[in-house]
């Protein structure tokens, strides 16, 4: 090397590898791996054969991998008496979920819209009290609703929870959107309004076409939301329509004879899919959507 | 156009909660005239605009439009027509959607909006960017949009929110001329707000200065520029700003004369609207181009801003600043003495408590 002249600044700073970033490293390292054994652990499980489980080493790779337990947990377990597996289950939770995540959206997104835009009587009221009563705890409102609903003949029944669920999302739902509506620039409101749009021609033609990334958070809200549900499912979907949560409580509580424990972890794989799919192919949105509620409320 | 599209405000009252925005506020626009609401901001001129438009409600009064009252007509049935000072182009349609989104919300053949649009598209020049969307537009092309927005409405009134606010000084220029060749094309009622005082002089057939939710003085721009009905109009329109010497009314040798510490300005010629009492506290008011070399008053100058077509002289008159407009080939520096002469007849004179012009 030539003898240079002392090093000039110039350019990008050189990046350097400090002990503290090392530490930090390390630290994300540690909390990785302490979150994905769980995960780790439930799949090579679930490839086992009970014999292999028998054995007790829960870290080590199936000798033998199969897919019978899998098979099992969807299409023959025993959730009480029926032995339909978690198929069933999975069927229903789809039902509750595509209406609930459509009505719940539908309604919060224009209630967020009406309460930003339109000079409703006592908005600021509505807006304080859907707040408030968004932390009062569900088991508070279960009875009460259980007696409504029967007395509207919707109790266990899928419209009873689709409704239930637009319910209990309507507070979260409606400041999402009221926060995002309010961000906007009021004069686009006023343009649309000298341009003749009515309160449902604006909502659907300008609004609610800028509210693209608001939906895509939402989705995934009540997406997650809603599959994970288990004690509204339980309560008031009817023993015909209990989500897969329920079932999968059901086939890994029932006590006959020796636990099947890859079953149970099949099992619960396939109850985790829908949200896994939903945070992996969406990670960045719900981050955005996140800090959007943050920030802004 | 035959359309009757006169706009006529009577005894409008403007409120939100107990704080009055306007209050018994009258205003008659004449058909095919173009008048510019001018004022700082905060004074209720885009209040007004919203009235007018019907997105603000009044408390008392009335709006006509055209013969009718409009007073509790939705925006969309007052035969009006807004552009807005941030656009407001709905971001998720092409220039084509935002231009046709009102005339499609109407119910119009879509031949007959594809006409329309084209035509408004290309007297704006903005043919070549209807299929963009807001987003790939610069500035400039944005209010272009907005303003072909308001054309294919084919309104007998136009209203602008401070169009220009947000563009850079050149644009403003160029587009300032768009909009007054534009009326002169359509011959449309437009009523137009604005802080900026060029805009204002440039573009308007009257001027309302307004401040404190009052219209200080409502006249030709030549009238607004040459005789302010007070100080504030004065002081708020023109650039350079006018200049203000305090002192007082003093009748010498029968002579009325402005006094002040050491001058001694002769009033001989100024058409007084009221003339004072003898010593009087008033203010003078003398635009820098009035202000001429060669009279009997010393001043000196501290400082010289060369303005291109012309340039700028700060002054001290006795102790007073004075500025003053020289042809930019005088040749003049900081540090040099000069004669002045302030004309009679260019003097604007105020009561120095009320404001008023004497």
């Amino acid at each position: 090397m030539i003898a240079s002249p002392a090093l000039q600044p110039n350019g990008t700073p050189p990046s350097r590898m400090t002990p503290g970033r090392i530490g930090i490293y390390a630290f994300l390292v540690v909390t990785a791996l302490f979150f994905l054994t769980p995960l780790y652990v439930m799949i090579v499980t679930s490839l086992k054969t009970m014999g292999e489980i028998r054995l007790g080493a829960i870290l080590a790779l199936p000798r033998a991998p199969t897919f019978e337990p899998w098979i099992v947990a969807w299409s023959s377990a025993c959730t009480g008496l029926r032995c339909n597996g978690i198929s069933v289950g999975f069927l229903n939770s789809v039902k509750i979920l595509v209406p609930s995540v459509v009505v719940s959206i539908a309604v919060g997104a224009l209630t967020g819209y009406a309460l930003s835009f339109w000079k409703v009587r006592g908005a600021g009221l509505l807006f304080g009290t859907l707040m408030v009563v968004a932390f009062v705890p569900y088991q508070i409102f279960i009875y009460p609703l259980v007696r409504v609903l029967a007395f509207i003949g919707l109790n266990n029944s899928i419209p009873g929870i689709v409704m239930i669920h637009t319910i209990f999302g309507l507070p979260t739902m409606t400041l999402l959107f009221r926060n995002y509506f309010a961000a906007l620039p009021p004069e686009l409101f006023k343009a649309a309004r000298v341009d003749g749009a009515g309160f449902f021609r604006i909502f659907w033609s300008v609004m609610l076409p800028m509210a693209t990334p608001m939906l895509v958070v939402a989705v995934i809200l009540q997406v997650t939301g809603i599959w994970n549900d288990f004690i509204l499912g339980l309560v008031f979907a009817g023993r015909d329509n209990l989500p897969m949560t329920v079932q999968l409580n059901n086939i890994v509580n029932s006590t006959q004879g020796e636990r099947a424990y890859n079953v149970d972890m099949a099992a619960t794989i396939l109850t985790a899919l829908v949200p896994l799919v939903v945070y992996f192919a969406s990670g960045r949105w719900f981050v955005r959507g996140i800090a959007a509620g943050a920030v802004k409320g | 156009m035959n359309k009757r599209c006169d706009v006529s405000i009577r005894g409008a009252e403007i409120a939100y909660g107990t704080i009055k925005i306007l209050e018994k506020f009258d205003l008659e626009v004449a058909q095919s005239e173009f008048i510019v609401l001018l004022g700082p901001s905060g004074c209720g001129k885009s209040t007004l605009l919203n009235a007018i438009a019907g997105l603000v409600d009044l408390r008392d009064g009335q709006i006509w439009i055209g013969g009718n009252n409009v007073t509790w007509e939705e925006p969309k049935d007052r035969g009006i027509a807004m552009v807005f000072q941030s656009y407001a182009l709905y971001p998720r349609m092409t220039v084509r959607g935002n231009m046709s989104f009102g005339l499609k919300v109407a119910g119009m053949p879509p031949a007959e909006i594809a006409k329309r649009v084209d035509n408004a598209a290309a007297m704006l020049k903005i043919t070549e960017l209807l299929e963009r969307r807001p987003a790939e537009l610069s500035g400039g092309q944005r209010q272009r949009v907005a303003i072909g927005r308001a054309l294919v409405r084919d309104a007998g009134v136009y209203l602008f929110d401070e169009p220009l606010s947000n563009l850079d000084a050149q644009l403003r220029a160029e587009l300032r001329v768009e909009i007054k060749r534009l009326h002169q094309r359509l011959a449309a009622t437009m009523i137009y707000v604005t802080h900026d005082q060029i805009e204002a002089l440039t573009l308007a057939d009257r001027i309302a200065v307004m401040k404190d939710r009052v219209i200080q003085q409502l006249g030709t721009p030549s009238d607004i520029y040459r005789r302010p009905a007070n100080r504030f109009v004065a002081s708020f329109v023109g650039s350079p700003a006018m200049n203000f010497l305090p002192g007082m009314f003093a009748v010498q040798d029968g002579e009325p004369c402005f006094a002040a510490a050491g001058i001694s300005i002769p009033l001989d010629g100024y058409a007084f609207d009221a003339r004072p009492q003898q010593g009087a506290a008033i203010e003078l008011g003398i635009r820098p181009e009035h202000v001429e070399a060669g009279g009997d008053l010393p001043a000196a100058v501290e400082m010289v801003e060369p303005m291109g077509s012309d340039q700028l002289a700060w002054l001290r008159l006795g102790s007073q600043p004075l500025s003053m407009r020289l042809p930019a080939d005088t040749p003049i520096a900081s540090g040099q003495s000069l004669q002045l002469r302030l004309p009679a007849d260019k003097l604007n004179l105020f009561d120095a408590a009320s404001g008023r012009r004497l």
